[in-house]
């Protein structure tokens, strides 16, 4: 039972998994990436740009660990610095103003732990995204296809609904550093990886996630025509939403509320 | 009297300071030793001065202790004391461990937050516990803030929030994760309502906590010499392997890279606070 959750953890980890550009270049037409944070630089962890689903203009932003050696190794292995997360913004913004839905593909073990990162102000850039992306007027769809880890994965995923791949996971932190501070010991990482709670239909239960996508055929066409038509049937309900924000609002405000006995 | 208080140093531990004869004091008075300049003081004398040394070093300090020293006599009102988190994820140890920390300091939670009054100025005000599990971010600090930043929006009132944390807790998974949006949609919705909103750092800011409410302010402050950022130090030594700079992560090295408004000392605090509160008209 406990080493469920941690398989589930070696699965979102594998290097074969798809990545980011794959579910871009697959399930959308077009894509143009564009670069930079327009501040410092050009974090090669988190590409975006614009690309057409089904027709219709979309933002997209993804996290992007790479597959060989050589390119895990420039992608910094898909943790961003402060640039990456603010380059998304900006993406963000600028999709706001032309008024076309934002779909994020979320695949990270966390922000980059760096002193640039730190010297460049990674939690405030993680802060900025946070409280941004909970006003943007248009609609946030993001997928966490990997990896969730913490703040650095939550800094794409404040969005009006969150979906996740049958073994990706999600986490407010490593099981192996989870294992360490607690327990002081990293190899207590499986038993750790049990009690956070991580795995998709756990995070489904907790109201993190709406949606779970089966892995069937994973990185094959069946496989990516099967996100894209949910994708373009759920960013059409959510486009007609006149109460996007305050919706918004609410998905995150509900979390960890107070029972009558005042315990959360 | 009044004469001699008036000569008397604003710093009082300043005498101590200058001098290696050690400090008057009465035979067998509790002391405590300075991290920072090794010197002993006695504990009345580090009290009359708001737990700073005469060498400019900030002691922690409780978060009630801290209300005592900001707000105005009977001038805080305590809300949601009743929050505090369960077990949700029925993690293993968390209830008896936060059971112990409830016991041993007296809180229940790792966050008070109430209205307050500073220099006659009305305002809510929050101040995280570095006594309760180092001020880890669960769902009843999420809650607790969240609602704050929710009342002070319906009130139209200011607020000032002193953070110290390590981060989200752990002990409660992604729900404390998801506290970082939650806070952070309401800190927005209290700003675009043109409302303002004061952050003062201390010793240590860090985590969940710095990448969300704690660098959301309109004003960000910070004790001198507090550790503040995202990544603890000894994380970013093993991803790098390479040595930190000196100063890394301090309050004055965050400033100078441009993340913090200005360094205040905590005896300054009240008065800068009740002045900054002034300025913006009770917004």
């Amino acid at each position: 039972m406990s080493g469920a959750a941690y398989d589930r953890v070696k699965l979102a980890r594998d290097s074969k998994r798809p990545t980011g550009l794959d579910y871009i270049r697959n399930i959308f037409k077009g894509f143009t990436e564009f670069h930079g944070d327009r501040r410092f630089g050009d974090d090669p962890a988190i590409v975006g740009g614009i690309a057409r689903l089904n027709g219709s203009p979309v933002t997209v932003i993804a996290i992007e660990k790479g597959h060989t050696a050589k390119e895990r190794s420039r992608r910094n292995f898909g943790a961003p610095h402060p640039e990456g997360y603010r380059k998304a913004l900006r993406l963000m913004k600028q999709a706001e103003k032309f008024g076309r839905p934002v779909v994020c593909f979320i695949d990270t073990s966390g922000a980059y732990c760096g002193v640039g990162a730190e010297e460049r102000g990674q939690g405030q850039a993680i802060a900025e995204n946070l409280m941004e992306m909970s006003t943007l007027c248009v609609p946030i769809l993001s997928i966490l296809i990997g990896e969730g880890g913490s703040g650095g994965a939550l800094a794409l995923g404040v969005a009006d609904r969150v979906w996740m791949l049958q073994n990706a996971v999600y986490s407010v932190i490593s099981p192996e550093g989870c294992a360490s501070i607690l327990w002081k010991d990293a190899s207590k990482a499986e038993a750790a990886a049990a009690s956070l709670k991580l795995t998709a239909e756990d995070a489904k239960s907790l109201g993190v996630v709406e949606r779970i996508l089966s892995e069937n055929e994973i990185g094959k066409r069946e496989f990516y025509d099967r996100i894209r038509m949910l994708l373009a049937e759920e960013l059409s309900a959510l486009s007609g939403d006149l109460d996007l924000i305050g919706k918004r609002y609410e998905r995150f405000r509900r979390i960890g509320n107070a029972g009558a006995d005042g315990l959360l | 009297m009044a004469f001699i208080n008036f000569l008397k140093p604003k710093n009082q531990l300043e005498e101590g300071g200058r001098t290696s004869a050690p400090l008057q004091r009465d035979e067998g008075e509790p002391e405590k030793k300075c991290p920072n300049c090794h010197k002993d003081i006695p504990l009345s004398r580090l009290w009359a001065n708001d737990l700073v040394c005469a060498c400019g070093y900030h002691f922690r300090m409780k978060a009630r202790q801290r209300i005592k020293m900001l707000t105005d006599r009977e001038g805080f009102h305590e809300l949601y004391s009743e929050m505090k988190s369960g077990n949700p994820l029925n993690f293993p140890g968390y209830r008896d461990k936060a059971e112990t920390v409830r016991a041993a300091s007296g809180e229940e939670e790792a966050v008070i937050c109430g209205t307050a009054r500073i220099g006659k100025q009305s305002c809510c005000l929050f101040v995280m516990e570095p006594y309760f599990m180092m001020g880890s971010m669960g769902s009843a600090v999420g809650e607790k803030i969240t609602s704050l930043f929710e009342y002070a929006t319906e009130h139209r009132l200011p607020i000032i929030g002193y953070t110290v944390s390590g981060g989200a807790r752990m002990q409660e998974g992604l729900l404390s994760l998801m506290q970082m949006a939650k806070t952070s949609a309401a800190v927005k919705r209290h700003s675009d309502a043109g409302l303002l909103y004061i952050a003062v750092l201390t010793d240590p800011t860090t985590g969940g906590v710095t990448a969300s409410f704690a660098m959301e302010a309109d004003i960000i402050l910070a004790e001198p010499g507090a550790m503040v950022g995202f990544a603890g130090a000894r994380v970013i030594e093993q991803t790098t392997r390479k040595a930190l700079p000196a100063g890394f992560q301090k309050s004055e090295f965050v400033l100078e890279h441009g993340f913090v408004d200005s360094i205040v000392s905590r005896p300054d605090q009240r008065k800068m606070l009740a002045e900054l509160l002034k300025m913006h008209n009770g917004r």
